[in-house]
């Protein structure tokens, strides 16, 4: 791991206590390291400063000096040097640390600054919060209990504004809930660069809305629901299902691309109701696209694999893996490989190919980078099946998709998707060598490890002449073809890591129990599997949770010799990436991400 | 006393028979010699003469002139703006039109003075939207500057070059703060900058160190350059120098601008002499010394001020001096020079909701303090005259206020609460008994108004 370079450190005292921080942290950020609580709205860490809200008043003051000898004044009660206080408070979003720089904010004065502004900020809000979907995560309820008065001395009428604005496909805002902090403004502007969203009318009739002609329809407009101190921004998705404190919190893995945007999917009794973005200021700061957050309605859908099926008919997992290592009893396999499968089960699937003696295959899944948090690479761990050994070479690309990378620019801006991660579909490849084979006679049984080979470019005559052993989540061509179909578990079921382009490993957690949604019958008669008890009875291995496949992960991949799942911090380790310097990544820049030169 | 003659050093031709707004006549009063005379001085001078004079800005806040040009930052390497206030709207302000008007080419003269000092290649008027004529006046002067090469490439066969563009505002007070006023001509909306780090000297116009000057003070910068510095510290009264135009509106005889030395005419002077004492049968009852936003006083009222060797001095509102330390020292303001009478006939709450109105028209609705704290106060002072007002009112309407003054973004905080805070506190009574006066006035919900 690559240390830090070491920061600027300045000592500055925040309520009579020191504290050194880097030059340039903002108060509110350094009070926060000391438990001080500077309540706000208006700042974001990963936004501009506006200073808008008023609500981080503080009191600052800085050492005197001569001002002719710039000597220290000193105060002969303390003996210690004397503070100028500034007698007006200041925004604490805007006041940075300088040497000696001292802050007060348990004044009466800051008190009052407080308890005014939430006044302020309460006088025209509906206070519908029995019905609003940001109760129980709200920053006014938050901030109006910790430094509000507690009563009201508004007896006038309140501002009526639209209650129900359409800004775009995913988002829904209630003018008269905003507090006009300006964030969703900023970030539509500085993060997404689709700058659609800004005020009109002036005064307390301020209201945001979208520019003429224009929608918040871009694969980020989410993160402004996020990050919405108020429940004027909702999600049309998450709206009125769920009150949040019902909510369990799982950390997960977004799965879209290579990027490995750090996630929180919320889900109660089973049932997955949003994932939201986590903080992870080395990957995706706080933010994720859209089309990630939808990803766990495939948990529920339709087309979901539950049965185990031997020759059409259902049946049972040891029956199953019988059959398939029958199938395979007589060489020529090929074990088709997945990018989307965690390190764990590749390092499985790589145990099943070596047992079998088998070829081993990865689909590549490559499309149009968003240069923010959608690479190129769709796969969300083709560099998990590096470092386990699984490949040792990236999967083919198709010359004319290379090409087309290479010259085209997906520009986020002028192309505003209107549909969560419809923007350009990845291309699927990397088969041609097991189709080659098939062709020879050379393969005759295939285990693909959830994926589609019908997708990935093998004709329905190459499925046709082969023997398929299929273990995925979803129905496709490849399982309607396949002998053996063994239904396993989506990432939000289940336990593992990913190791995104930068090679940060990061895990993921269980959300919710798989097959979730299905009828208990339906589970208990078969059900899906977890992918390692799978690939553990496939490879004939006693290691078929999470933890016993570290063991053997610590033991034989020498880049994750001192390692364990537990010991993986929430926001990932860093691998060596040298020995895969040289290989043709597909990603371009994204956030925190810069390929390296070729 | 007898009140002390006009000076009219800005205003020598306003109104004058025979003085038209052309070059031309311009010329022909000795237009643009000042500015011949500028050019072949080091910009160093000037800006050395503008210290030694004292100017202290005419827009409002009465900064020193000379002190706002000494921190911009001339070591950045980006061009220098100079960007002229012409957004006037403070309310009982009416001085600034009167030159775009009568003497456009006074202003020009005063901008390439200041330009040319400053090294500033490009100029901007930023006028008032409701100043169409205005706009139309400056866009003819500066065309007429351009072709006699005062203004434009290479003036007065110098190597040094200045544009100047007009710029006209939307129609709104806040424009006339001059960070709102840049985010404005950047062509966004007009919220005000944080300062810090926006400081216009440093991170201006375009993220260049820009000078904001009011009209009236940049016609001085010619005057100054004219007469030498020290000359023009002469005029006025120490700290306090130079002229200043008083613009009277209410209820006085004869209302209108009148230009004096500052400091040298007092309150009492300017209102029963110059501009004629009350109307018939009326009693003067309250001033606003600059403008709406400053702090009212009451007639009757005295204040104890200190002077420089320790001993004190009792002052009625007639006796104070019309310039800007004297009026501090009173708990108000100079301000834009605004003077703003009214008589025995004005009910104070029915006054105070008609300035509320308009703050809570005019605040932008950046800051909570303001946005929110203007339009309550609106509803307040609105209710009390036009429905159910009640005793306590006066006390939430300054404790409403006191929550907005010196927690926004902007002056306009202090702007929109001093009026409420000095009402309150001067005419605390009246606010105490508007419940009771509108139940005997004979029309109910206002007092008769004359």
């Amino acid at each position: 791991m690559i240390a830090p370079p070491k920061p600027d450190l300045v000592t500055v005292n925040i309520d009579g206590k020191d504290i050194a921080v880097p030059k340039g942290t903002n108060v509110i950020e350094a009070a926060r390291l000391i438990g001080v609580d500077v309540p706000h709205y208006c700042y974001h860490p990963k936004l501009t400063i506006s200073g808008n809200c008023r609500m981080c008043l503080i009191e600052m003051g800085n050492p005197a000096v001569d001002p002719a000898t710039k000597a220290p004044i000193m105060d002969p009660a303390t003996g210690k040097q004397k503070i100028n206080w500034i007698p007006r408070p200041q925004i604490g979003c805007a006041t940075n640390a300088s040497p000696g720089l001292h802050i007060r904010t348990n004044t009466p004065q800051i008190k009052d600054c407080r308890e005014g502004v939430m006044e302020f900020l309460l006088v025209n809000h509906p206070l519908d919060c029995p019905i609003c979907d940001q109760a129980g995560e709200c920053k006014l309820q938050e901030q109006a209990t910790g430094y509000g008065r507690g009563y009201s001395r508004f007896i006038e009428q309140k501002n009526v504004k639209p209650k129900r604005t359409q800004l775009g496909p995913r988002v829904m805002l209630d003018d008269e809930r905003c507090v006009l902090c300006s964030r969703c403004i900023r970030f539509s502007k500085e993060i997404a660069k689709d700058d659609v969203l800004g005020f009109i009318d002036r005064g307390s009739y301020s209201t945001l809305t979208c520019y003429p002609g224009k929608k918040l329809e871009n694969n980020y407009s989410l993160n402004t629901v996020d990050i919405c101190p108020v429940g004027a921004l909702t999600s049309t998705d998450f709206r009125f299902k769920m009150r949040v404190w019902f909510l369990k919190q799982t950390n997960s893995i977004d799965t879209e691309s290579s990027v490995g945007a750090n996630t929180v999917v919320w889900s109660r009794e089973g049932q997955i109701y949003r994932i939201t973005p986590r903080r992870n200021d080395d990957v995706n700061d706080t933010w994720m696209a859209d089309s990630g957050r939808e990803l766990y309605k495939q948990v529920r859908s339709a087309d979901r694999l539950t049965t185990i099926k031997v020759n059409g008919a259902d049946s049972a997992l040891d029956i199953a893996i019988n059959t398939a290592l029958q199938l395979a009893k007589d060489g020529g396999v090929a074990v088709v490989g997945s990018g989307r499968s965690s390190v764990e089960e590749q390092f499985l699937t790589k145990k099943l190919a070596d047992a079998l003696k088998a070829s081993t295959h990865l689909v590549s899944r490559v499309g149009q980078g968003d240069k923010l948090l959608i690479s190129a690479d769709r796969n969300p761990n083709v560099r998990g099946a590096l470092v386990v050994g699984l490949i040792s070479t990236m999967p083919e690309v198709g010359p004319a998709l290379r090409a087309g990378l290479s010259s085209s620019v997906h520009s986020l801006a002028s192309q505003p998707s209107t549909q969560a991660g419809s923007e350009s579909r990845p291309h699927l490849s990397g088969l041609t060598d097991l189709a080659a084979a098939i062709d020879a006679g050379q393969v005759k049984t295939v285990i693909s490890i959830g994926e589609d080979l019908a997708a990935a470019g093998l004709t329905a005559a190459q499925l046709g002449k082969i023997s398929i052993v299929y273990l995925g989540t979803h129905a496709n061509a490849t399982s309607a073809a396949a002998k053996v179909v063994i239904p396993t578990l989506s990432v939000f079921e289940k336990n593992g890591t990913f190791v995104n382009q930068q090679f940060r490993i990061q895990k993921f957690a269980k959300a919710v129990p798989g097959p979730a949604g299905l009828p208990a019958e339906a589970s208990a008669k078969a059900g899906a599997t977890d992918d390692l008890i799978v690939l553990a009875g496939l490879a004939n291995i006693a290691a078929s949770d999470v933890a016993a496949v570290w063991k053997l992960l610590a033991a034989e991949v020498p880049a994750l010799g001192t390692m364990s799942y537990a010991n993986i911090p929430e926001t990932g380790l860093l691998l060596d990436a040298t020995p895969f310097a040289a290989l043709p990544f597909a990603e371009g820049e994204t956030l925190h991400f810069k390929p390296a030169k070729s | 006393m007898a009140a002390p003659e006009q000076r009219r050093i800005i205003f020598q031709h306003i109104d004058a028979p025979g003085y038209s707004n052309d070059l031309a006549c311009y010329v022909k009063h000795g237009g643009y010699e000042i500015l011949k005379k500028a050019v072949a001085m080091p910009p160093a001078a000037i800006i050395d003469e503008v210290k030694k004079s004292g100017l202290r800005g005419r827009g409002g806040a009465g900064f020193g002139c000379g002190l706002k040009w000494s921190l911009v930052d001339r070591k950045s390497g980006k061009p220098i703006y100079l960007v002229v206030n012409a957004d006037e709207s403070e309310p009982g302000t009416f001085k600034d039109r009167y030159i775009i008007h009568q003497d456009p080419h006074q202003l020009i003269e005063g901008i390439m003075v200041t330009c040319w000092a400053n090294n500033v290649k490009q100029a901007y008027i930023y006028i008032r939207g409701e100043m169409p004529h205005g706009a139309r006046i400056l866009e003819q002067a500066i065309a007429e500057a351009r072709a006699a090469n005062f203004v434009g490439p290479n003036i007065l066969g110098t190597s040094y070059s200045c544009e100047i563009y007009v710029h006209r505002g939307a129609g709104a007070y806040i424009c006339g703060e001059e960070t709102g006023l840049i985010e404005s001509l950047e062509g966004k909306r007009p919220y005000p900058r944080i300062k810090p780090p926006y400081f216009p000297a440093v991170l201006g116009l375009y993220q260049c160190p820009t000078i904001v000057n009011n009209v009236e003070t940049l016609c001085h910068v010619k005057h100054i350059v004219d007469m030498g510095g020290d000359n023009y510290a002469k005029i006025g009264t120490p700290n306090n120098t130079g002229t200043r135009i008083l613009c009277v509106s209410g209820h006085v005889q004869r209302p209108g601008y009148y230009e004096y030395e500052v400091g040298k005419i007092t309150m009492g002077q300017l209102l029963n002499e110059v501009c004629g004492g009350p109307l018939p049968g009326r009693k003067f009852k309250a001033v606003i010394p600059g403008g709406s936003s400053s702090k009212i006083l009451r007639f009757g009222e005295t204040f104890t001020l200190k002077n420089k060797d320790g001993s004190s001095r009792t002052l009625t509102i007639e006796d104070i001096p019309m310039d800007f330390d004297t009026l501090a020292a009173c708990g108000t303001m100079g301000g834009s020079g605004g003077v703003i009478v009214m008589d025995d006939s004005v009910n104070m709450v029915e006054a105070l909701a008609n300035l509320n109105a308009f703050y809570a028209h005019e605040s932008c609705g950046q800051c909570t303090p303001c946005r929110e704290g203007s339009l309550w106060m609106k509803k307040i002072t609105t209710r009390m005259v036009h429905a159910n007002a009640r005793a306590e009112d006066g006390q939430l309407l300054k404790s409403v206020a006191d929550q907005i003054a010196g927690r926004t973004v902007c002056a306009f905080g202090e702007a929109c609460s001093w009026p409420t805070q000095s009402f309150v506190a001067k005419f605390g009574d009246e606010f105490k008994a508007y419940p009771e006066t509108k139940k005997q006035s004979k029309n109910g919900d206002a007092l008769e108004l004359v």
